[in-house]
Formats: C-alpha cells, sequence, structure tokens
C-alpha cells in the first residue's frame, strides 16, 4: 500500500489500492472471487459476458461544496445505483461499497449464467473441460437448478470444427467471451480468428492459411472459460480429475518457460504412466501464463518407442544389449586408455548437473571437455549478462531493445512476444537484421545490412551510441537513430542471434554488445544486459561450467583425441562429414536418448532419461536457473545423465562424487561462482505473483499453473557483482567474398530434428527442406517456385524445392536447420536448377 | 408552421441545387460565423439554443461539444446518418432533397469542434443519395464553401462520405466509430466518451443529421429565435417521421411540444379507412408502446412530456397502430428486429433476445399452454439494466409494455398445451 | 512457409486509381477504415465476397484475411455466396408491414414461383426479407442490390414489382 491508494470496501472487507485498479482485480486481492467470463486480468477489459454485476454505492457529494455527506453518525452516506455494474470495466473510487454477494447482484448474475446457458449444449460428461471448466463452476454456483428455458429451443451447432491443425472449436459450447479472439491480437500479435456474423449467431472463425496460423494457439484453449476450444492432441485424451501434475521445464529453447505436465497412468500406454499434456505454470518474469505451440506440443519424443531403453556394447562389430555394470566397465576401461587424449562433447540439451557431472567424468582422465555449439559469445554473457532483477515485462517508456542477428519469433517466441509488449509500452526495440523478420512488426528503427555484416552493423550502431572515433561500422540514418536511442536508454537489453554468423562471428558480436552495454553506462544496471538467443535451452549453462566450443571444428579436436564421449548431440547426423574423423577414434560411448547415427557407430552406447523422468536445472538465456522435476517413472532402465557420469567418474576412481542431482547442484554453487547462492531449496523458492492463477476459480486466469514449484534464481552478472567492465570493441571479421551464393541456415519453429520429429500432432505444420531464394538469383539461376534446386558446397550437395521470396536478400539462399540439409554454418555454395527428374 | 426550418425543400423549390440553396442565402451564415465569431461563440450560442441532439437521446449539443478533450488535435466530426430505427426516415430526407444545409450545418460544427475533417457516416442501403452527396460535397468544395481555407479563412475542412454495410447497432456512436475504423459494428465501453477518445482515438463530435441541420438557422438567427420555437426545455422545430396506419404518413416538421393528436389528425390526416387508433409506438421499434387513449393524444410530444405517460420521444418516429392490430404480433415483429441486430458482444441481448423471440414464436404458433406470457415478461426483465448499449434495453421495451398494456392481446395466443 | 508481399490481383490491376482515392480518405496510418469500401468494391468486382478478394483487400490494408472476412458475416449488405444477379429485398419490418408489406412480399413471391430467400430458376432474381430501410412512407418498398449499388423502389404493388422483374430479365436474361 502506498499514499495515493483508493480505499473502498468489497462485501464489507477493507481494500486498499492503486487508482485505477478494476473493481474485480481488488476483489480478488482480498478474496473476494467475481465471477467473469470475458474478463481475463492481461487482457484489456471489455465487459462483454455481464458475468461480473456488482453493485455499487458511491458516497454522496453535496453539490455546491463537493464534501462528502454524512449522517448523524458521522458515516458517509452512500447510494447504490439503480442498476448493477460491471466489475471487470469499472475502476474502484474513494469511499466506496461493493457488494457482490447481495440478493440484487447475486440475482443478475444468475439471470446471466441462465442467459449463457440457453446457448450452451450442457455436454459436460462428455467435455474435455469438464471438472476444470468455469462455466460448469459457476452454474453449480449460480445457475437456478431448473431453467425456464425449454430445451427444444436450444440451436444445434457443429461440435467439431478444426480451426487448423493443432486447435479444433466446438460451436455449441462457446459463449462468445471472445478471449480468443483478443488474446491473438492482444498478446500473440497474430489477428488470426475473428467473429463472423452477429447476435446469436455469432461464431469463432478463422481465414489464415493455414487456419489458425499462429505459434501461440494453444493458450487459448487454457483461457477459454469453457470447452469450445481444445486442442487436437489433448481432445478427449483424458478428463482432468485423473490427471498428476509435475512441474518442469520447457527444453525446446533458452528461453525457459516454466511447465506443468499433466501425466496419467494409463492402459492404452501399456500401463505406463505418461504424459498427457504440457500447461504453462505461471512466472511472469519468464514466460507470465503462456508458452508457444512447440513447447505445448512438442513433448511425444520422452514417450517414443525409439527411446534406448537398455545400455548396448559393440561386440563383434555389433552393438548388443548390456548391464549397466558391464557398460560402464567397458565405457570406464576405453576412457581410462584414452587419458588425455579423451574428449568430452556435450549440448546445451544437458543440465548443469549432467554438465558438471560429465565434465569431472572426463577430467578424470585428464580428458577435455568441448562444447558443441554453433553459437560463442556465452563468456560475455556471464560477465554482461541481464541484472537479477530483471524481467522483460518491466521494459517500457524510456527503455530500449536492441536485437541482432535472429529471427526471434522462429528461434524464441516468447521472448518475441514479450518484446513485443515491451514495445507496446513505449520500449524502442532495435531490430538489425540481413532480412525482414516479425520483429520488424514492432521495432521503432531496422537496420539491414549484408550477411556477413553483422558485426560491423553492431560496431556502427556502438559508434553511433557512444560518440567514440576509434571505431568503425556501418554508418546510415537507421544505424544513427538506433545509436540515439540506446545511448538515452534508461534500461538497455541486447539480443544476438547467430544468423549468417559462426561461433566466431557470434563471439564477436557479444564482444561488441558488451562493449556497447559497458560504454553507454548499461553495465550492470538492474534490468540491463546481455542475451544469448541460444539454439539450446542450456547452452548458457554450459557456458557457465566452463563448457568451450572448439575454435578449430569438431573434425579437428576429434582427430586429436583417442577417444571421445558424446552427450547429449548428434554430430555426426549434423554432419554427415565428420564419419571419417569418428571412425578413426579408437573408442566412442555416447550418452542418449535415441540410437542417433552418432551412436549406431559407438563402441559403447548408455541410455539416458529424458526431462520428463528426472530432475534437473537449466539456466536460461536470460540466466535465470530453473529446476524440472521428474513426472513420469524413468524409460526402460534409462539413467540421468549426471548419475552415468558419476557412474563412469567412480569407475574411474574419483573420489567424494555427489550422488543426486540436488549434489551435484551444490557442487557447482561451490565451484563456480556465479552460482554460488545455488540450491535445490533456493530454486523451489515461491512468491506470489499477479494476476493470482490457478486457483479454484478458474475463470479469472484461465488454467496456467501456479507457480508452487520455484520460480528460480536470477543469477547476477559478474559485472553487478563489482566484476570489471572493461571490454575492449571486437575485430570486425574480414569480408570473405566469394563466388556463388551464400546459404545461411535458419531457424524454423516446427523443424524435423529428433526432439520434434515424434509429435506427430505438429506435422502438418512441420518444414519440409527448402531453399528460399530472392527473385533476381531464381531467375538468373533460372528456378521457379516450387522447382527443385540443387546446391553443392566442398565436395556435398543437397536436392531441395526452391522458395522464390524478395524478402531473402540478394545473394543469399536461406536453408532451414535440422529439416534434411546438413548445412550448419553459413557456406558458399553453387546452385543449380536440377534436372526434370530430380524434381519429381 | 408556415416556413419550414429543416425541411425547407418544401418551400423553395430545387434547393438541392447548389445555386438554388446559396441564392436563398445558403452558405451566408457559415461565411460571416467564421468571419465574425470564435469557435467557442459558436458553443455558447449552441448552448444557448438549448439544441438537443435529434438521434434519440436528446443530449443538449453545445454541452457534447465543450467535453471535447482541450488542446489535444487533430479533432474529428462524424456525423450519424445510419438512420435505421424502424419508421424514421427524416435524415433521409434532408439528405437527399436539402442537402446543402447539412453541409453548411457539418461545417458549422467542425468550425466550433476546431476540427478539419469530418465524415458522414452513412447506411450502406442510401447508396444512391450517399453518392449524390458527394457530388455536392465536391460542388461546395470546388466554391471554396468546404476544403481547404473556406472563404480565405484559415478554417478548413474536408467532408467525407463513409458507407455502412447494413447493421442497425452502428446508430449506436461508438459502434459507428468501430465500424468507421474497420471493425464489426459493436459498442464500445464509455467512458472514454468519444469527445475525450473518438474515431482513431482522437476528441470527436458525433451529431445525428437533423441536429446538424439545425445549426445553420440557429446560427442565422440566433438563440433566443430558436428558444422561441417549442417548450422550455424541448427548443426548436422537429422532424416527425409519422407512418403505420395513417391516411398520410410521411415527414413532419413541427415545434417540439405538438400533441400526437395533432400530428396524426391534424397532419396525417387520421387514420386510414376511419379505424379506431389502437396503440402508437412514439419512438419507433425502441420504446414503450403506448395505447391510444386521450390523455395520450394530448401529450406534447417533447423530450419531458413523453416520458410522463410512459414512453419517450426518441427519434420522433411515431408508428400508429389502429384497433385491427395484436400488440403480441408487434412485439413479435419488434423483437424479430432486435434479434436480428442485436450485435451479439453481450450475453443478456445476444441471448435474451434471441429467446425472447422463440418464446413469442411459440406464443403465436399456439402450440403452448398458460405462463408463456409470464414466461416472456420475466426473461425480458431478466435483460433489463444489463446490457452494455442500449440497443439491448430498447428490445424488451415493447414487449414489456405491450404485456403490461395489452395483455390480453397476448394471452389470446396462448393454446391448450396442444 | 516465409513471408512474401501482398499478391497484385484483380482489384488492384482494374481499379487502382478508386482504391487509392479511398484511401485517401483516411489518415495514412489508418488504413483498416478503407476496408468496407473495398468489400463493396471486390464485391460488384465478383459479385460476392470471395476468399480470394478477402486475401487481396487483406494484403493491400496489412490486415490479416480474418479481420477482413469477419465484416462480411457482420454486415448484412456483404455476401460470401453467391446469389441471383440481383437481389430483390422487400422490407417487411413493423411499418411496412403494417401497410401490407408481408402480403405483397409473398404474392411477389406466388409470382416468381420461390419462397423468400430463394433464387428464381433464372437465376436473375433472388428474394430475400430486410428490416427497416427508411422508407415506411412509401410502403410496401424494397431495395435493389445489383453489381451497380443499391436502389430503392418505393410505393409498389405487386403489378410494378413485377413489370421491374421483366425488365430485369430482360436485361440479365
Amino acid at each position: 500500500m502506498t499514499a495515493g491508494d483508493v480505499r473502498l470496501t468489497i462485501d464489507g472487507r477493507e481494500v486498499r489500492v492503486p487508482p485505477g485498479t478494476l473493481i474485480v482485480d481488488a476483489a480478488k486481492r482480498v478474496g473476494v472471487d467475481i465471477p467473469v467470463f470475458c474478463y481475463h486480468p492481461k487482457l484489456e477489459p471489455v465487459g462483454m459476458c455481464r458475468m461480473c454485476l456488482v453493485e455499487i454505492g458511491r458516497p454522496v457529494r453535496d453539490r455546491a461544496t463537493g464534501e462528502v455527506q454524512v449522517d448523524d453518525h458521522g458515516t458517509p452516506v452512500l447510494q447504490y445505483g439503480p442498476k448493477l455494474e460491471t466489475a471487470c470495466t469499472t475502476p474502484v473510487g474513494e469511499g466506496w461499497d461493493v457488494r457482490v454477494s447481495s440478493e440484487k447482484a447475486r440475482q443478475g448474475r444468475n439471470e446471466v449464467v441462465e442467459f449463457l446457458l440457453t446457448s450452451h449444449p450442457l455436454d459436460c460428461p462428455i467435455c474435455d473441460k469438464g471438472g476444470e471448466c468455469p462455466l460448469q463452476n459457476l452454474t453449480l454456483e449460480h445457475g437456478p437448478g431448473k431453467s425456464r428455458f425449454l430445451f427444444d429451443d436450444k440451436i444445434r451447432l457443429d461440435k467439431r470444427v478444426p480451426l487448423g491443425d493443432l486447435i479444433v472449436l466446438d460451436r455449441e459450447r462457446c459463449i462468445q467471451c471472445a478471449r480468443c479472439v483478443r488474446f491473438q491480437e492482444e498478446i500473440a500479435g497474430d489477428p488470426v480468428l475473428g467473429f463472423f456474423e452477429r447476435g446469436r449467431k455469432l461464431e469463432i472463425v478463422t481465414f489464415s492459411d493455414p487456419g489458425f496460423d499462429s505459434y501461440f494457439s494453444g493458450n487459448t484453449t487454457d483461457i477459454c472459460p469453457v470447452g469450445a476450444l481444445t486442442t487436437a492432441d489433448f481432445r478427449f485424451g483424458a478428463r482432468p480429475w485423473e490427471l498428476n501434475a509435475a512441474a518442469s521445464i520447457c527444453p525446446h529453447c533458452p528461453v525457459g518457460c516454466n511447465l506443468t505436465l499433466n501425466t496419467r497412468r494409463e492402459a492404452v500406454s501399456g500401463g505406463l504412466e505418461v504424459v498427457k499434456r504440457v500447461m504453462p505454470r505461471q512466472n511472469e518474469a519468464v514466460n507470465e501464463t503462456w508458452i508457444c505451440d512447440k513447447g505445448r506440443f512438442a513433448y511425444h519424443f520422452a514417450a517414443s518407442p525409439e527411446r534406448l531403453k537398455t545400455p548396448l556394447v559393440r561386440k563383434d562389430g555389433r552393438l548388443v544389449e548390456a548391464t549397466w555394470d558391464e557398460a560402464l566397465e567397458t565405457a570406464a576401461e576405453g576412457m581410462r586408455t584414452a587419458g588425455s587424449r579423451l574428449v568430452g562433447i556435450a549440448s546445451g540439451r544437458l543440465s548443469n548437473e549432467d554438465l558438471m557431472a560429465l565434465r569431472t567424468a572426463v577430467e578424470t582422465v585428464g580428458g577435455r571437455p568441448v562444447l558443441d555449439a554453433p553459437m560463442g559469445g556465452g563468456d560475455f554473457v556471464r560477465r554482461f549478462g541481464l541484472g537479477s532483477q530483471s524481467d522483460l515485462g518491466r521494459l517500457g517508456r524510456g527503455d530500449a531493445v536492441l536485437v541482432i542477428a535472429s529471427d526471434l519469433h522462429e528461434e524464441a517466441p516468447i521472448w518475441w512476444l514479450r518484446l513485443r509488449k515491451a514495445a507496446e509500452r513505449g520500449a524502442e526495440v532495435i531490430v538489425a537484421n540481413a532480412r525482414r523478420t516479425r520483429l520488424d512488426e514492432f521495432a521503432s528503427h531496422v537496420i539491414r545490412y549484408e550477411y556477413g555484416q553483422a558485426v560491423e552493423a553492431l560496431l556502427g550502431i556502438g559508434a553511433a551510441a557512444t560518440g567514440e572515433t576509434n571505431v568503425r561500422g556501418l554508418v546510415g540514418e537507421a544505424v544513427e537513430a538506433a545509436g540515439k536511442a540506446l545511448r538515452s536508454a534508461a534500461e538497455l537489453v541486447i539480443f544476438f542471434g547467430a544468423e549468417g554468423l559462426d561461433a566466431k562471428g557470434t563471439a564477436a558480436l557479444a564482444q561488441g554488445a558488451a562493449a556497447i552495454l559497458a560504454r553507454t553506462g548499461h553495465a550492470a544496471k538492474e534490468q540491463s544486459g546481455l542475451v544469448g538467443i541460444w539454439p539450446q535451452a542450456n547452452l548458457q549453462g554450459a557456458w557457465d561450467l566452463g563448457w568451450r566450443p572448439t575454435g578449430r571444428g569438431l573434425a579437428d579436436v576429434l582427430g586429436e583425441a583417442k577417444a571421445a564421449l558424446i552427450a547429449g548431440v548428434d554430430p555426426l547426423g549434423d554432419d554427415p562429414s565428420l564419419g571419417p574423423a569418428l571412425g578413426a577414434l579408437d573408442f566412442l560411448i555416447v550418452q542418449e536418448l535415441f540410437l542417433t547415427e552418432t551412436a549406431a557407430t559407438a563402441d559403447v552406447v548408455l541410455p539416458a532419461q529424458s526431462f520428463i523422468e528426472r530432475e534437473g536445472s537449466l539456466t536460461s538465456g536470460e540466466g535465470r536457473v530453473q529446476r524440472y522435476y521428474p513426472a513420469v517413472p524413468a524409460w526402460g532402465e534409462a539413467r540421468p545423465d549426471w548419475s552415468i557420469s558419476s557412474s563412469l567418474a567412480a569407475g574411474l576412481g574419483a573420489k567424494d562424487l555427489p550422488t543426486s542431482a540436488a549434489a551435484w547442484l551444490e557442487r557447482i554453487a561451490e565451484v563456480v561462482p556465479a552460482y554460488h547462492d545455488l540450491s535445490y531449496q533456493a530454486l523451489a523458492r515461491v512468491e506470489e505473483q499477479w494476476p493470482l492463477v490457478g486457483g479454484d476459480d478458474l475463470y479469472f486466469g484461465g488454467t496456467a499453473y501456479e507457480n508452487r514449484q520455484g520460480l528460480g534464481v536470477a543469477l547476477a552478472s559478474e559485472v553487478e557483482r563489482g566484476g570489471s567492465k572493461d571490454v575492449d570493441w571486437p575485430m570486425s571479421p574480414p569480408p570473405q567474398p566469394g563466388p556463388g551464393i551464400l546459404a545461411v541456415p535458419v531457424h524454423r519453429l516446427y523443424d524435423r530434428g529428433t526432439t520434434l520429429l515424434p509429435s506427430r500432432v505438429l506435422d502438418p505444420r512441420r518444414v519440409s527442406l527448402y531453399i528460399a531464394l530472392n527473385p533476381s538469383d531464381a531467375t538468373a539461376i533460372g528456378v521457379g517456385d516450387g522447382e527443385a534446386v540443387s546446391l553443392a558446397w566442398d565436395g556435398q550437395s543437397q536436392t531441395a524445392l526452391a522458395v522464390i521470396d524478395p524478402s531473402v536478400p540478394q545473394g543469399a539462399a536461406l536453408i532451414p536447420r535440422s529439416a534434411g540439409a546438413t548445412l550448419s554454418m553459413p557456406t558458399r555454395v553453387t546452385l543449380l536448377a536440377s534436372q526434370p527428374e530430380a524434381a519429381r | 408552421m408556415a416556413d419550414h426550418i429543416l425541411l425547407r425543400h418544401r418551400d423553395i423549390p430545387d434547393l438541392d441545387r447548389l445555386e438554388v440553396y446559396q441564392r436563398h442565402g445558403g452558405f451566408e451564415t457559415l461565411r460571416r460565423t467564421i468571419a465574425e465569431k470564435s469557435p467557442q461563440d459558436v458553443i455558447d450560442i449552441v448552448k444557448a439554443s438549448g439544441l438537443r441532439g435529434r438521434g434519440g437521446a436528446g443530449f443538449p449539443t453545445g454541452v457534447k461539444w465543450g467535453f471535447l478533450t482541450p488542446d489535444v488535435f487533430p479533432r474529428y466530426v462524424v456525423v450519424n446518418a445510419d438512420e435505421s430505427e424502424p419508421g424514421t426516415f427524416k435524415d433521409r430526407e434532408i439528405m437527399e432533397r436539402n442537402p446543402f444545409q447539412l453541409l453548411e450545418g457539418i461545417a458549422l460544427c467542425a468550425y466550433a469542434a476546431r476540427a478539419s475533417t469530418a465524415y458522414v457516416y452513412c447506411r450502406g442501403e442510401f447508396w444512391d443519395l450517399a453518392h449524390e452527396l458527394e457530388v455536392r460535397i465536391a460542388e461546395a468544395r470546388q466554391k471554396n464553401l468546404l476544403g481547404p481555407k473556406i472563404f480565405g479563412s484559415d478554417f478548413s475542412l474536408e467532408v467525407y462520405v463513409h458507407l455502412g454495410a447494413g447493421a442497425y447497432i452502428c446508430g449506436e456512436e461508438t459502434a459507428l466509430l468501430e465500424s468507421m475504423e474497420g471493425k464489426l459494428g459493436q459498442p464500445r465501453l464509455r467512458p472514454p466518451f468519444p469527445a475525450a477518445k473518438g474515431l482513431f482515438g482522437r476528441p470527436t463530435v458525433v451529431n445525428n443529421v437533423e441536429t446538424l441541420t439545425n445549426l445553420p438557422p440557429i446560427l442565422e438567427r440566433g438563440a433566443e429565435w430558436y428558444r422561441s420555437i417549442g417548450t422550455k426545455d424541448s427548443a426548436g422545430p422537429k422532424v416527425f417521421s409519422l407512418s403505420g396506419h395513417v391516411a398520410q404518413p410521411g415527414n413532419y416538421e413541427l415545434p417540439l411540444g405538438t400533441t400526437f393528436r395533432t400530428l396524426i389528425f391534424d397532419h396525417g390526416g387520421g387514420v386510414a379507412g376511419g379505424r379506431k387508433i389502437k396503440a402508437i409506438l412514439p419512438a419507433g421499434a425502441s420504446a414503450p408502446i403506448l395505447p391510444a387513449t386521450d390523455e395520450v393524444l394530448d401529450t406534447p410530444m417533447d423530450y419531458e412530456s413523453v416520458p410522463k405517460v410512459g414512453s419517450m420521444l426518441g427519434s420522433a418516429s411515431v408508428i400508429v397502430m389502429d384497433d385491427t392490430v395484436d400488440v403480441a404480433w408487434v412485439a413479435l415483429k419488434t423483437t424479430r428486429f432486435f434479434k436480428h441486430e442485436s450485435c451479439g458482444k453481450c450475453t443478456p441481448c445476444r441471448e435474451g433476445t434471441f429467446w425472447m423471440l422463440r418464446v413469442l414464436e411459440r406464443l403465436h404458433s399456439g402450440q403452448d399452454g398458460e405462463g408463456q406470457v409470464d414466461g416472456l415478461y420475466a426473461v425480458a426483465r431478466g435483460i433489463e439494466g444489463k446490457c452494455l448499449c442500449p440497443l439491448g434495453e430498447f428490445s424488451i421495451m415493447p414487449v414489456t409494455s405491450g404485456v403490461e398494456r395489452f395483455r390480453a392481446d397476448f394471452v389470446a395466443h396462448e393454446g391448450d398445451g396442444r | 512457409m516465409t513471408a512474401s508481399g501482398p499478391r497484385v490481383g484483380i482489384l488492384l490491376e482494374k481499379h487502382a486509381a478508386q482504391i487509392e482515392a479511398i484511401l485517401a480518405r483516411y489518415p495514412s496510418d489508418q488504413k483498416r477504415s478503407a476496408v468496407m469500401p473495398l468489400l463493396y468494391l471486390a464485391q460488384h468486382e465478383y459479385g460476392h465476397v470471395s476468399k480470394a478478394a478477402l486475401e487481396e483487400i487483406a494484403g493491400i490494408l496489412d490486415l490479416s484475411p480474418t479481420q477482413v472476412g469477419s465484416l462480411v458475416g457482420f454486415y448484412s449488405l456483404y455476401h460470401d455466396e453467391a446469389a441471383g444477379s440481383v437481389r430483390m429485398q422487400i422490407c417487411t419490418d413493423l411499418p411496412c408491414a403494417l401497410r401490407g408489406a408481408e402480403t405483397f412480399a409473398r404474392q411477389v413471391c406466388e409470382n416468381l414461383g420461390i419462397r423468400l430467400g430463394e433464387t428464381t430458376a433464372d437465376g436473375v432474381i433472388t428474394v430475400e426479407e430486410v428490416m427497416c430501410l427508411a422508407g415506411c412512407d412509401r410502403a410496401p418498398m424494397f431495395q435493389v442490390q445489383d453489381d451497380q449499388g443499391i436502389h430503392y423502389r418505393e410505393n409498389q404493388t405487386v403489378e410494378s414489382a413485377m413489370a421491374w422483374v421483366a425488365e430485369v430479365r430482360k436485361k440479365h436474361g
């Protein structure tokens, strides 16, 4: 409570809230639930459903003096309006008395429920929402036992209208609250849902192609207050009351959305406990109450029948099932023999505990840990990362955000969504990339550069922002304007990606961004800092725990090694040219979920548990360490990666090894300064968040889960902890002109990676291999839209269908990552229109 | 009234031609106003005149202008020409036959509001007249009566016609603004009112066609003259649209406060075929139905008197019904209208109009037993006071007043339960 | 798929100047206001508002096709399906009904051999019932929606209406 707060009573309870607070929210804060359907605390109030009707008494003021009139006892005289009013659209007033449970208010709401039910099918026994349905709950509470409406008068409407591949509409159940329409417009920025017709015929439609074309569509099923919108994935899958809930963290991107996994033990899954659906879990500083559709639907890999269930050991040239003891002994022997010529290769798919344990195992024999990442700069993020109090949701007028070299909408959709809102609140969002992306929609300045010039563009912005003359880069009006915006920003966040860059290039980009933060006075500020848009969920954690990519490429690293221990990554699948280098190893151990191409060539394969079976922690791109929990029993004999590594290390003679995930995090806290405060208890801490969700009143915030399992800990950056702010401007990489076209791998949300493919529900939306070309380049090559084109580089070649797109820069070709092409870095290629035979 | 003030074309042939309008003093008031009066002067005069909005709500026009957020520009004037209330056809006659007086009124309003753009939101069905209006705007613009620097002054005004596309709800001013912005014509929450956040989020004056047509005579002849017409609180002339069972339906310009009897008998020629009047809807479908008693017939038609006998003046669209009419059928017709026109945004109106219509249809089919009339009445009362905008509140008025005042007509339909 | 610019379709090809004039009526950052005029343009071009037309208008105005298509359902003068060449829309609302509009509508339909809402066998005329058209003093009356716009025919009798029908058939037959 602060001075200037408004004081009023709601059902006799005194409330003090800031002016402008809506009655419905004020009531919520003191535990008075005013029922709503159309109102949602994150959407603009519309007052459509009329469910929140209350009586309002306002102090009577003397017309002449403006003074509040008082009665004989000195109490202010209140006047109650003749009409009920909507609590969701009325801001509080000083001295008001709001009656929520009065006879008149209850009667009004009873009538609204009765109206809603005239057109509702009351098919609760077969409805997915049954059990967590606001209409059902409020009907029980408010509805008359018997309707005066004749059942025969009900209109019958379609019960299965697929709005798209992922969301199905039941027209009968819809109560026209427009939450879905408004979510798509106000939050998702994809206005692809609308109303058609009017009056009683009003219905939800989409005219987008494909239907309901939005990466955030699943959220509408959470906020739908009835069973009108259901996901194709969960529809008729289970009843809400049968489901168990376990807290988790999304493993797909560096945002680290908080999830709840709903599971049940079921006969159709052979009596196993399986995940039935993924729901958002509230963390206002990370994902609020939203998740993207990838996070929601791409969990099926964890229960894929292709998962490895037992350890495998190569015997007589073939991988055969083995016991853990045998496999671990064989593996340890291979590691011991290699000694310092062992290389451990890991990725950002592994948890912090896994990475620490793996590093320990590798280093026990003197081997070296190597991070397989296409992107550098994590060390600069640790130094200049976001402050420990940061929250993108608090950025607004006066603040600035720079996003460079990324298609954020495809790479980290929730960040895109949060920046869109920041822009709406007045933050200047500056976007620099070689091509148009959906960030441009809300950018205040857009800087275009040619692929290969990202660092130069950043240096140009840096020069404009600092006025330093020893730094040179791109110049231009947009660069100048961007520099000015950065310089004057109260808080400054810089996101850097890797589009069109290799690991060295991104490292230079990160350094340049760090230099800008340092030289514009934004280092160590509460909300400012550097964020890496990593292609995996825990790459920042890997950097923090000492894992580094090699400067020279995996082939060289493998070439020098005698043995390798590879975990959570499939180098051979990503780059077939690594075949000889892997083949030349004396010994190869792979820890994996699946028998990947790399695993298939291994001497020992150790089955790892997926994120749903175990616990662990991940460090998000924003530097928040978050904990996930086991949701289902282990799959077969699979073990968590940290446990496997611990066993290997123990077998190699390491002492005092942690014996649990929690203990491994404590070990991390001991040895990694930035993590020194961390423990599983600290990660499990929660505090009250607004809006309140997940209570019995599901109508307020939807079915997103309340966070009772931990908000995580936002790490302090090194500069915040008093570290040096010194950083030089990076060298601008020399231009690398060459013949042919620059093929640039780009991220698409629904790719064909091993963790996505098993989610068949995404198949219709999944990207297939294509090469996007500028029209002029397409004409020069002689290829038309949809025709086959082949690309060749370094003795490799690939064929794909051409997509002609004017937003692709001339001289460049965009190729989706993890869609079948093995190109992982920007590469100059030769393009040729394929023969008609090849096209077929 | 000997000389018409609003329907001047009835006295002056070819008044819809610009040279004729100008020959009879047209645009002279605008010229003099711009030269001699400040925008605030105009607002003060209109306030003093007692002019009240002719679209139905009867809100004092000058007061409405006074709510414009100060010092925020640009501002807009939006002319409500969405005339869609059943039984209302006055704005149409003004736009067809006396269009330049409306345009001059728009210019005066824009001058007072310090707006430089005005849109005439015309219902889509008025396709032909809207296109003629566009031609007339172009003519006036060519003569510098509209457009940049009118009469060489600093006042510029562009007037555009914007066509609706068939939605009664767009007559509600915030729904009209939504529609003008290219969205569904669904009413907005108020506040903020259009004077603060109207078209494109800007301060906006929304006035009805007839209201604005009053401005040239008010500014020409003064507030005092205007107040001398009509009654104390309902000043000025009003165009009454008379329809239904009368010998001579049509528009009649009469002072506010003229009685129903004068309108219907002296001007409308009484009931066709010499039958008795049974009932009157004084404001289209959007007001309670009145039994045609002597008390009612002798009631002055102004904003204060009609409520005293249990209805409203509204847009003054007087629908007369003779003694052959079944009021339960009237309720069926009006309910069908409101059910068709409900935008669907709020629950009570969307579901309630649908439910009332179902009950009324069943009642008329004679299928149902006793109690249906009470049921109908209860549903209507359930809608009351809960709607987002006036449409839903209007929808129940012919039903509740019909059941209260002509109960026998309804009960006669209650069958014996088939 | 990857984003691409608005597709140039028939509307832009044939009515570029008119579209420009329509857009000029509204502030440049309020292009959405032009959606209703453009829907009329599309309807007159195609006879009804097709999905392709929605996409074209959406492209011109930087809207989603859903934002455009939604209006077609809300406003009764837009049609998303083809009907007769001419829509004969008879007002049968209360004031007109008091002056015999319902009987008029029934008799017109009988003469045409169709029911309300149907189209004549020759595909020329669709008869529909509509709400008040502000022609109450000249009932019975109807409006004609064709590829040119909307026109009123008032003070009608069944005979005058059928004479008009004959004329229309000559023109569209």
